[in-house]
């Protein structure tokens, strides 16, 4: 049988895509073993107990500094700023999108501006943000912002852009007017596409946020990880990675899941991704 | 007297001329078929009566009065596809009519509104055979089904004219049998107009009360774009909405349609219409 025709079942797919996880946690041990033979102090590839250790430390014991739980703090503290900005990203994009796709006279004003403002590498707006919002929350929230907002806005536009014509017709028959036909027609049917864009949104949402936290912060996952990045503290780097990693993960599958179940018209075949 | 109403017609696209001369009068309770090859400009024309377009020269009017230059809730349309919301569920997609009517704002109704909407739209669910199909979703039903529940929507509103473009072109053969029934039904209980694009030509025959040859009548090989499409046939079939008496009042008059053969002089003619135009 050819290779493209055998398809694993499903306990299969199962072992085998936890097969790449395996091997990197192994190959991981025994490279941190080998060191640690060699040099009892070695720092950086900290054992699997080390982190633990470190974990332990940093997540369920209060710091004798403040008196609070810092990894806790440093996930409130990032999620607080991903989330704010994110929904600003998101309303703009609404907004914005589909008033672009919808109206053909805002569309024409704004779609070259949106389209080149998506063009600035949005890293590079950081010291201005930095200069004009002060050290705050505010630049780091707008960083995620200006760095999602337009690709969001863009594919919005286009989501409404796609409403075929016909249906267009069909509710301007059924007596619609313009702003019904945005309430009943261009949102419902831009939903699935909007969460989309946020999925898409979030990927460099996470970038912005460490970027932004690394350079100026009090708090933070990506504050801390670039804090004890000047003492080589792998231990603590390694889960603090790996946590962003589950909450991305995990902030992902729940737009997915939300997609699926409130809006099941748009999965009605095969699903998505 | 008559409710449509095309006088002296064109329609140029960037100095290609597709229509030409077209001038046509549609009686009340007519059901008006339109057949013509590929690209002679009959779905233009559709455009045209909805209001998406503007023709060239010449005017169309509705009871007497020029069409706005967008589509109104006096003319109904049903697309050979996208012709319902998918986001919407089936009674939702008939309920939306009167909500769009009757919430001027959001145009959602909510709590006894909404229940009273979709009270009111149970017996035309029942009459386009969805009742046990009412919280699926579009997606969720066949194009035979799907092609109902646009019927029924478009119908709702009670337009002046329906305007079908193509509307049964997607389906098998037995289920094209059916929405010619479900078609000549609702025709017949409403006797209201209706306006039906097609290049089934037997279906054309079959439906239609006047059936309307679109074609190219003069071609200047030198200059092949010179001329456009215009009205080359112009048959009368049967009489427009007939008394309910005269048809077969059984499930199935679509049947019965078929079973009469058409006007006999009618048909050799069409079949030879690809060919006449000189």
């Amino acid at each position: 049988m050819r290779l493209i025709n055998q398809k694993p079942s499903r306990i299969a797919r199962y072992a085998l895509g936890a097969l790449p996880f395996a091997a990197v946690l192994l190959i991981y041990s025994v490279a941190s073993k080998l060191r640690h033979m060699e040099n009892p102090q070695d720092r950086l590839l900290p054992s699997l107990q080390q982190m633990a250790a470190a974990v332990e430390r940093m997540a369920f014991t209060p710091s004798k500094r403040t008196g609070e739980y810092t990894m806790w703090l440093d996930t409130l503290a990032s999620l607080e700023r991903i989330g704010i900005g994110m929904l600003v990203s998101t309303v703009l994009a609404l907004v914005l999108g589909i008033a672009m796709g919808a109206i053909p006279r805002i569309r024409a004003t704004l779609a070259p501006f949106v389209g080149a403002f998506s063009l600035i590498p949005p890293i590079t707006v950081l010291p201005i943000l930095f200069i004009v919002f002060g050290l705050g929350e505010t630049a780091k929230i707008a960083l995620i912002v200006v760095g999602t907002a337009p690709v969001m806005t863009r594919t919005v536009a286009q989501a409404t852009a796609d409403v075929p014509d016909e249906l267009l017709v069909k509710v301007q028959t059924l007596g619609a007017n313009s702003w019904q036909i945005v309430t009943r027609v261009f949102v419902p049917m831009v939903l699935p596409r909007l969460i989309g864009a946020i999925r898409m949104g979030l990927v460099p949402a996470w970038i912005f946020l460490v970027s932004a936290e690394a350079i100026a912060a009090e708090q933070g996952l990506g504050y801390r990880i670039f804090l004890v990045r000047r003492y080589l503290a792998m231990d603590v780097i390694l889960p603090y990675v790996a946590w962003i990693t589950i909450i991305a993960y995990v902030l992902d599958r729940a737009f997915y899941l939300l997609s699926r179940k409130g809006l099941r018209w748009a999965h009605g075949e095969g699903g998505a991704l | 007297m008559s409710v449509l109403e095309v006088r002296g017609l064109g329609v140029d696209y960037d100095g290609v001329r597709v229509l030409e001369r077209i001038d046509l009068s549609v009686a009340a309770g007519a059901f008006c078929t339109v057949v013509g090859a590929s690209g002679c400009g009959k779905s233009t024309f559709l455009r045209i009566l909805l209001g998406q377009e503007r023709p060239t020269r010449g005017e169309v009017l509705l009871d007497g009065v020029p069409i706005p230059p967008e589509p109104m809730p006096d003319r109904g349309v049903v697309f050979q596809k996208y012709s319902v919301f998918a986001h919407l569920s089936v009674r939702d997609n008939l309920a939306l009519p009167l909500e769009i009517q009757r919430a001027r704002g959001l145009g959602r109704l909510f709590g006894r509104a909404r229940r009273q909407v979709r009270a009111e739209v149970a017996d035309l669910l029942h009459r386009i055979g969805l009742e046990h199909a009412g919280d699926r979703y579009p997606g969720q039903l066949s194009g035979g089904m799907q092609q109902r529940l646009a019927i029924g929507q478009a119908l709702v509103l009670k337009p002046r004219v329906l305007l079908l473009d193509e509307p049964f072109g997607a389906l098998d053969p037995g289920i094209k049998k059916d929405m010619h029934a479900l078609i000549l039904n609702l025709w017949q209980d409403t006797g209201m107009t209706v306006f039906m694009v097609t290049h089934d030509i037997q279906e054309a025959f079959q439906l239609g009360t006047r059936l309307v040859v679109f074609d190219k009548l003069r071609h200047d090989p030198h200059a092949p774009r010179a001329f456009g499409a215009t009205i080359t046939y112009d048959l009368p079939l049967r009489p427009p909405q007939p008394p309910a008496a005269d048809r077969p009042a059984g499930p199935d008059p679509a049947a019965a349609a078929a079973s009469q053969p058409p006007a006999p002089d009618a048909a050799p003619e069409t079949g030879e219409t690809p060919d006449a135009a000189p």
